[in-house]
């Protein structure tokens, strides 16, 4: 003969059942107000602005539905820094990525000075893109840059570095060799650092040479850090601006469109000709290029982390050396 | 201890909040006000336009007007900035305008306050109809110009039995004719180019058209325009075997000046310090009073007073003020800045100005001949810029072997459709 009747809690109570309900929230909103200010509202609002014709100064626009996509898609020039970009990606990613691993197995030896020669490694990355193109620029000039004089004075060709898609893109990739290397070669050393030396000392004992360890158990264990330097290369690499912005006077990408990349497109549609709703259906075009890739890369890590996570090489010849030695 | 927690929340929200207002003022200009009881003016030019110190400190004895002075590295820097704030705010009380993007500006002179009548008139005729809009007011100040002559190697000149005192030399160009005539001379006895660049012989051709690519009333013409099929024609035929490269300011062309590359250049005022500052051992360069085909005008600049401007009174008198034919002259002595004002062509500081590096030319004297000889404003519409750009990388794609002077035209034609 009992009514239940509502359980009565103090105002205080509350209070504190309120504090652990709401404080987290509060406590990390300033975080999420600041994001929603600067990170989803520009997102949405180029999305808006993609559809529309847009006065940048009046600061108002006319609904022109996908009209601005499909300019796009049907410029030439959209095609050409498509491919420019990528074969900028592939110029700069492929070498970069060898020659960083073998820099941090360089310095993943026993070196006096390690330090020294670490810091050495990382210092391209503190000088600025811009201060890089300068310099590049002096190197790479057509009539008296340094390799070409170099080139004619033992009696070859000059390079035609601006007018040659190639050659401009060897020269650009270049100089994004010269910022990124060390810095993946650092990423990949604390890597390669956090292997286990056993493995090395057993290989040693079993008399295989340094190539053979490297192959054998550096290469597979560095596997999970090399996707992760390949994705954010990527990444990277097709947002591409500052090295082709800087590599002529210009800035424009070349009068043929030689090494125009899709950023340095983007750019010039907004602010060089001061069309914001294309420069906007641009931005959203080259994120879904880049979405696009991402998931490609994301399938292929998933498959590799698969082989890796049931047996990696490493694990299946110890257990077959151990199981030897038992048999014995 | 309920009390105590909730106490710290509020701050903690107090402190994300004020976090998130200091981020969202910290860009607001902090001008404008009035300190002191002296009205405070900003002024934003780019590059240098001669506004020294010194120059703002004599208005502000005058008026008692505080002059704040900002200076963007370049134009470009200063256009972005430009465009993103005119119509809303953040814009300098007094804002530089380089007559490169101009005509964009042009397309917003309503929110510019216009030049008062009584100043009409202090400008060359072509320096104040390129700055008169479809309504007839003049929307903008004119500050420098840059009247165009020849600059060119006297030594080089000789060695290759061309005439090389100035007086001779400008008896030379008298037509683009004759330019090319001699610059084919010229190669042809010394195996090098002539010129510079093939680019800045078509800017050369294009300011002395009526009409370049579009027409007043907003009609584009640019692929009709016989004109400019005409001028892209001669600079490809002509002027490309004889330059040195295709367009100007890169690496090759700032350091070929010094060694002896090519031998002339056509030469508004403000190219004479680029000239001496990358040749400065070299003693041969000099400056002929002539421009093939009539005058030429290439660059300078215009102070504008945006509208919505808080003080736009004192803004246009600091404006009237800067672009005074006393204040120009002084400008010109500090930086260079030719006159665009007839009534500073009297002074003596200016006839009598002589160039030691080019020889002790006169070139005072030859500026003002030459603002004097120019008689056609190019009618420049919005798009200018971009329709005289992408002519630009045809020419270079002709000069680079990337394509027939025919496929480079049709590319353009394209392109430019696409505008």
């Amino acid at each position: 003969m009992t009514t239940t009747q509502p359980r009565v809690i103090s105002f205080s109570q509350r209070l504190s059942k309120w504090d652990v309900k709401f404080s987290p929230y509060l406590y990390i909103s300033p975080f999420f107000i600041l994001f929603a200010i600067v990170g989803v509202f520009p997102i949405v609002f180029t999305a808006v602005i993609s559809f529309m014709d847009w006065d940048l100064v009046r600061g108002s626009g006319t609904f022109v539905g996908i009209d601005q996509y499909t300019w796009i898609l049907q410029q030439p020039h959209f095609w050409t820094a498509l491919r420019n970009t990528f074969s900028i990606f592939l110029l700069s990613t492929v070498p970069q990525l060898v020659l960083a691993i073998f820099i941090a197995t360089m310095l993943d030896r026993n070196i006096r000075a390690k330090t020294f020669w670490r810091m050495s490694t990382l210092l391209p990355y503190v000088v600025a893109p811009v201060a890089v193109g300068l310099i590049f620029t002096v190197i790479f000039a057509d009539k008296f840059g340094i390799v070409n004089t170099n080139l004619q004075a033992i009696g070859l060709d000059p390079i035609p570095w601006h007018s040659d898609p190639f050659w401009s893109h060897v020269a650009i990739a270049t100089m994004v060799n010269y910022r990124w290397t060390g810095y993946n070669a650092l990423i990949l050393l604390a890597a390669m650092q956090a292997i286990n030396r056993d493995y090395y000392e057993a290989a040693t004992v079993d008399g295989a040479g340094a190539f053979r360890q490297f192959w054998s158990i550096t290469l597979p264990s560095l596997r999970p850090t090399l996707i992760f330097v390949v994705i954010t290369s990527t990444i990277g690499g097709l947002q591409i601006f500052d090295e082709p912005r800087v590599f002529d006077q210009f800035g424009r990408g070349g009068a043929g469109q030689q090494w125009l990349t899709i950023s340095l497109y983007l750019y010039d549609i907004g602010w060089g000709q001061w069309n914001f709703g294309r420069a906007a259906a641009m931005a959203w075009i080259l994120f879904l290029i880049i979405v696009a890739i991402g998931l490609i890369n994301l399938l292929v890590t998933r498959t590799l982390l698969r082989t890796e996570g049931t047996r990696s090489p490493v694990e299946k010849s110890r257990r077959k050396r151990t199981q030897k030695a038992v048999a014995r | 201890m309920t009390v105590r927690t909730s106490r710290r929340t509020v701050a903690a929200a107090i402190a994300g909040a004020a976090t998130i207002a200091i981020i969202a003022t910290g860009c607001a200009p902090s001008g404008d006000s009035d300190a002191g009881g002296t009205t405070q003016l900003t002024l934003a030019t780019f590059n240098d336009f001669g506004y020294t110190d010194e120059l703002l400190a004599e208005f502000t004895e005058e008026t008692g007007i505080e002059v704040i002075h900002n200076k963007a590295a370049t134009s470009n820097d200063a256009r972005a900035n430009y465009f993103q704030k005119l119509g809303k705010s953040g814009l300098a009380d007094v804002e530089a305008v380089e007559i490169d993007w101009f005509t964009e500006a042009m397309q917003y002179s309503d929110l510019l306050a216009p030049v008062p009548d009584d100043l009409k008139g202090r400008w060359l005729d072509w320096k104040e109809a390129a700055a008169t809009d479809a309504a007839g007011n003049l929307i903008a100040y004119g500050t420098d110009i840059g009247p165009q002559g020849i600059c060119f190697r006297s030594d080089l000149f000789a060695a290759a039995g061309l005439p090389s005192d100035r007086e001779a030399v400008a008896e030379l160009f008298p037509t683009w004719d004759a330019f090319f005539e001699v610059g084919a001379q010229y190669t042809q006895a010394t195996g090098k180019p002539f010129i510079d660049s093939a680019n800045s012989v078509l800017q050369g051709i294009v300011n002395q058209l009526e009409f370049a690519y579009e027409e007043p009333d907003g009609t584009i013409i640019a692929t009709e325009n016989p004109d400019i099929q005409d001028a892209y024609n001669t600079v490809v035929e002509k002027a490309i075997p004889i330059s040195a490269f295709p367009a100007q300011w890169s690496e090759d062309w700032n350091a070929s000046m010094a060694n002896g590359e090519f031998a002339a250049m056509l030469c508004p005022g403000w190219m004479h310090g680029i000239i001496s500052g990358n040749a400065p051992d070299i003693t041969g360069w000099d400056i002929a009073d002539a421009f093939p085909g009539g005058g030429g005008n290439w660059g300078g600049s215009y102070l504008t007073v945006p509208a919505n401007g808080a003080n736009v009174e004192a803004a246009q008198q600091l404006a009237d003020w800067l672009t005074s034919p006393e204040t120009q002259i002084k400008a010109f002595l500090n930086a260079g800045t030719f006159p665009s004002q007839p009534d500073a062509y009297t002074d003596e500081a200016l006839t009598g100005y002589t160039n030691e590096y080019f020889n002790d030319a006169p070139t005072g004297e030859i500026g003002i001949d030459r603002a004097e000889a120019v008689t056609v404003s190019t009618f420049k519409g919005p798009k200018y810029f971009q329709f005289h750009d992408a002519l630009q990388n045809a020419v270079t794609r002709v000069f680079d072997g990337l394509e027939t002077p025919e496929q480079s035209w049709d590319t353009w034609v394209t392109e430019v459709s696409a505008f």
